[in-house]
């Protein structure tokens, strides 16, 4: 427990999720129900930034165009929903298997191509699904739809705002837990060196490729479900949920949050977010204040905000390396740097440009 | 199609084509030479237009705008080398993501609030207000001249980096970016050096399409998407992949736009064909980008690394 | 003025610690500041960045001109205004309306923005019962089917100036027409609304790229194929673009540029000379000679230096409107969706003729503008009135008294 607390690299992500536990009755104990639904949105991106960091943290896949499975996931609702269905069941099995082929789709030719050539192919899918949402004017176009019937399940109805908000907080969690174990699973270990050297990985038997894809595919699915969830929450999708600022933006909040660490996303999506909400409410000029913001973070985070984390952890448990065990939530990023600079260059790594 | 119909819309392809070449020139160099991915390119675009359509509409002097714009582009394009990207050079291309995110972010704003939301009007400068008439056919004077300066520069690009010693530091770091530093050859100024040239080739861009499109907060984004698409097809890193490809997504962007509707037209029936046209029109140039992406993931010209 | 506004849906089944005590206190809270403050919360959501933000701004800058003329405040109430930014984003729409509904409690919202961000905001708007008054958009299903007692259209129905246009052209005598439009809900909506009165010939029906930058490709096809005149619809940016690419290719003295929301009063500044000749449909323009419109353009440019739009005269309307509206209430809250509809027919508008159909949608005249040389400056006059105190095609199928 002492170490638990001493560390914020353990403490502070535990905090924000109680904090976030908390919401839903702070909320009604104040009479502010706007709280529910701001917080509940945060929860929802920091599962699709979770499921984009799968891919991107944990396999070094940058996708340009997650946004496609955000959207897919949000329409896979609205579409049954549009013909009477509102069994919340059939739509999570129709986000699942929707999402689960098109990743397969999408990930089998991407990654015939890396690095810079992989971030366009997705950014290129991505493109088309928006183009093919737009011009479907039966199910609303450009304009979007309302989703007439929200998903149902065991007696909750997700288009209600506190099962919606519990249900995405629950998910985030078995998301994250889930996350952990598979850090430090086979799996995971293999995708992790297939993304720092997937030649040496090959070499070892198994097959990078097959992982990545494997990854890609779980990142898409889950993004999906955040899709569902959104389309929930709002009871309105639309093409925009596909344009490529979306994928743009959760790229920034993996980054920002820590790629490679289990709660990363989920701070970057707080901040991210809660940033944008906080300086709105100062001035409409908010993005000349935001930009600087988020280049100064850049400049100065290695590793995002869980880095910064973990070098706090050192100034806490003194000179202790708390990023050397398995079992902590240690950023995938410092240690490769300080590890394999070299190899970078010479193996099949993240993505140079070639 | 009419002869005529086809030359036009060649030309059209070309010009836009040779839009997006001055784009991609100065940003394949920065991907592949730095390494640096540089999403804040559009917005140097942006700048030069900003530059050139103040400048044009105070002096009445179109070159001078020209001239002002790349100059300013130039400058701003060396701060940001100076205080923020040749920082984040050994840093991980996500950061490099970040950073220009948030310089989008910025600059977009700054536009918006000093000269407010209202594109800015460029005038056609008067000698190329008329039409040229080619082959019966009249085609806009100022459109040639966007031709005529693309493949100015294209020429120019080529002799700079095959005839002179910065085009070989050029072609050397393209292929072999450590040996060069290893030479003993300045590194950080040539990467400043080369930055601000994409930023002057951006700017240039910019200042040339301020009179045939709006210039307003915003504007650098639709072109980035295709500029990357572009150098992707092209081969990043190559000045030559660049130019093809830009040519290549120019006329097959134009022709798509164009024929595509059409022969939908012919084999489906016509609500279809009026849904579907346009989207696969949309869709063309990706498409384009997945198939070459798909034969040769490297590009069409890739840079020989050693 | 102080209206709190509970959904039952966000009490239901909480099981907090807190419970009945915190609630009773925030009641009696609540309670107090209904007997203490006396003010009108307007919420004001429209796009203020991007490619259309001075559609937004325009709104807002007339909207606060109106303001500002009836001492800052309206219906005889201190005005708290929220502006808000929806970046033309339905998913921030949504958000904004959430926050103006749950969080700032306001008593109408204005403006939401284009048809796919009011559409977004819809769900939560109808949940709440709030007043909602749209200054740039009237989308056919809430017209149609969907019609609310409490959401307004305080603009034009989505296809209103489109019919004026095909109705213009038909009394012209055009035979063959070219038509074009971006290739989203809104082009589609336009050109199907541009043949509902015009009985000729489309020789094509073209759709580009949102937010396509060059037109040049499109432009020859349209010369290549001859039109009797060619109608577009390309608002914003695109307009700009398409009119600007047209007049450089030597069309703009050639081929009769028919269209709606592209040269108007936020673009023709853009635009100037190469928009002479073009002839545009809408309910508005500051070319408009009534008393209420000279007093209101003089006002608009002597505050902000520039030429109000008709997205500015719909924001001032929206104020003018709220103000008969809120003075007929008389402080109670249920009865203002009642009060803004009757205040249709009271007020004065710049654009002429105004009340609220049976739809909440406008009935207003659509007018047809031409560009033309003012003494060496391009300015509009107005031309025609195709549609006289128009209804709109979806009224009888709306099941409002």
């Amino acid at each position: 427990m002492n170490s638990f607390l001493s560390r914020p690299s353990a403490f502070v992500p535990a905090a924000v999720a109680a904090a976030l536990a908390v919401v839903p009755f702070a909320a009604d104990a104040t009479g502010q129900p706007f709280w529910l639904s701001f917080f509940a949105r945060i929860l929802i991106y920091a599962i699709a930034a979770s499921a984009l960091n799968l891919a991107l943290g944990f396999g070094g896949l940058v996708s340009f165009g997650h946004a496609l499975f955000l959207g897919l996931g949000s329409y896979a609702v609205a579409l049954p929903a549009a013909h009477g269905v509102s069994d919340g069941w059939l739509h999570l099995l129709l986000v699942l298997g929707s999402c689960g082929l098109l990743a397969l789709l999408v990930g089998a030719i991407s990654l015939r191509t890396s690095g810079m050539s992989f971030i366009m192919i997705t950014l290129a899918f991505a493109q088309m699904g928006y183009f093919l949402f737009v011009s479907l004017k039966a199910y609303g176009g450009d304009d979007g739809m309302a989703v007439s019937a929200t998903s149902r399940f065991l007696g909750l109805d997700l288009g209600s705002a506190g099962p919606l908000y519990a249900v995405s907080w629950l998910v985030l969690l078995l998301l994250s837990w889930w996350m952990t174990r598979l850090r430090s699973s086979a799996f995971g270990m293999a995708l992790r060196g297939a993304r720092q050297n997937s030649r040496r990985v090959q070499a070892m038997g198994l097959q990078p490729q097959r992982i990545k894809l494997a990854a890609f595919v779980l990142s898409g699915m889950v993004c999906g479900v955040a899709g569902m969830l959104l389309a929930n929450m709002n009871a309105y999708v639309s093409p925009s949920t596909l344009a490529w600022t979306v994928s743009g933006e959760l790229i920034v909040m993996v980054v920002l949050g820590g790629m490679g660490t289990v709660y990363g996303p989920l701070l970057g999506a707080l901040v991210f977010l809660g940033l944008e909400e906080v300086l709105k409410g100062y001035t409409e000029h908010w993005m000349i204040v935001m930009g600087p913001l988020i280049v100064l973070m850049a400049l100065l985070g290695r590793g995002g905000l869980m880095g910064l984390l973990e070098r706090l952890d050192q100034l806490f448990v003194g000179g202790r390396d708390a990023a050397g065990d398995g079992v902590s939530a240690g950023n995938d990023g410092a240690a490769d740097k300080t590890a394999a600079p070299a190899e970078d260059q010479a193996g099949e790594a993240s993505w140079q440009p070639r | 199609m009419a002869a005529t119909l086809l030359l036009a819309q060649f030309l059209n392809g070309l010009q836009y084509g040779v839009l997006l070449f001055l784009l991609a020139a100065g940003l394949t160099l920065v991907f592949g030479i730095m390494s640096f991915v540089n999403l804040a390119h559009g917005s140097l675009y942006m700048v030069g237009a900003y530059a050139g359509a103040l400048i044009y509409g105070s002096s009445e002097s179109f070159a001078l705008a020209l001239l002002g714009a790349v100059v300013v582009s130039l400058v701003v394009g060396m701060v940001l080398e100076l205080t923020i990207v040749s920082r984040l050079y050994r840093r991980d291309h996500l950061d490099h993501v970040l950073a220009t995110f948030g310089l989008v972010m910025f600059f977009n704003e700054l536009v918006r609030i000093i000269w407010g939301p209202q594109p800015l009007f460029v005038q056609v400068p008067e000698a190329l207000s008329g039409t040229v008439t080619l082959f019966g056919l009249n085609y806009p004077a100022y459109r040639f001249a966007i031709i005529a300066v693309g493949l100015a520069v294209a020429v120019s690009a080529h002799l700079v980096i095959h005839k002179t010693r910065l085009g070989m530091l050029i072609r050397a770091g393209a292929q072999y970016p450590q040996m060069v530093s290893a030479l003993g050859v300045n590194i950080g100024l040539l990467n400043a050096v080369l930055f601000g040239l994409g930023a002057m080739l951006a700017g240039l861009a910019g200042a040339m399409a301020g009179p045939v499109l709006s210039v307003q907060s915003g504007m650098g984004e639709s072109v980035l998407i295709a500029t990357l698409v572009v150098i992707v097809i092209g081969g990043i890193g190559s000045i030559k992949g660049g130019l093809y490809a830009s040519l290549i997504v120019g006329l097959v962007d134009t022709f798509g736009r164009v024929l595509l509707p059409m022969w939908l037209r012919q084999v489906a029936e016509r609500s279809l064909a009026d849904a579907a046209g346009p989207a696969l029109a949309s869709m063309s140039v990706y498409l384009l980008m997945a198939v070459v992406l798909a034969l040769r993931p490297q590009g069409l010209f890739p840079v020989r690394r050693s | 003025m102080n209206v709190t506004r509970k959904s039952d849906r966000w009490h239901s089944g909480s099981a907090s610690a807190c419970g009945q005590v915190c609630r009773a206190a925030v009641g009696l809270a609540m309670a107090g500041m209904t007997i203490t403050a006396s003010a009108v919360t307007i919420g004001f959501v429209a796009p203020l960045s991007g490619p259309q933000a001075l559609v937004g701004q325009d709104q807002i800058d007339g909207f606060l001109l109106a303001v500002d003329k009836l001492g800052g405040k309206l219906g005889g109430q201190p005005l708290t205004l929220h502006k808000e930014d929806d970046q033309l984003k339905p998913e921030v729409g949504q958000q904004i309306v959430r926050k103006l509904i749950d969080k700032d409690r306001v008593d109408v919202i204005v403006g939401l923005s284009f048809s796919n961000v009011l559409m977004g905001s819809l769900p939560r708007i109808v949940e709440a019962n709030v007043v909602a008054i749209a200054t740039n958009a009237g989308p056919s299903s809430i017209a149609g089917a969907q019609c609310r007692a409490n959401i307004f259209s305080m603009a034009w129905q989505n296809d209103g100036a489109a019919e004026a246009m095909g109705k213009f052209a038909q009394d012209k005598g055009i035979k063959k027409i070219y038509l074009m439009a971006p290739n989203y809900q809104a082009g589609k909506d336009m050109l199907a609304g541009f043949k509902r009165h015009f009985k000729g010939q489309v020789i094509d029906e073209v759709y580009t790229q949102v937010n396509q930058p060059d037109y040049s490709a499109e432009i020859a096809q349209l010369q290549a194929a001859s039109p009797e005149a060619v109608f577009v619809f390309y608002p914003g940016g695109m307009g700009i673009n398409f009119v600007k690419q047209m007049s450089q290719a030597g069309l703009m003295g050639k081929v009769p540029l028919y269209s709606v929301f592209t040269v108007d009063g936020t673009t023709l500044p853009s635009l100037r000379d190469s928009a002479i000749g073009a002839i545009s449909g809408g309910m508005y323009d500051a070319a408009l000679d009534t008393p209420e419109n000279k007093a209101f353009v003089a006002a608009f440019q002597a505050k902000y230096k520039r030429v109000p739009s008709l997205y500015a005269a719909t924001g001032y309307d929206a104020a003018q409107l709220l103000e008969v509206a809120l003075r007929n209430t008389g402080g109670d809250a249920k009865k203002l969706a009642a009060a803004v509809k009757a205040a249709g027919a009271e007020f004065k508008s710049v654009r002429g003729p105004f009340r609220f159909g049976k739809n909440n949608m406008p009935v207003q005249n659509f007018y047809a503008f031409e560009t033309w040389r003012d003494g060496g400056k391009a300015s509009t006059r107005l031309v025609a009135t195709p549609l006289p105190n128009h209804v709109d095609s979806y009224a009888s199928q709306c099941a409002l008294p």
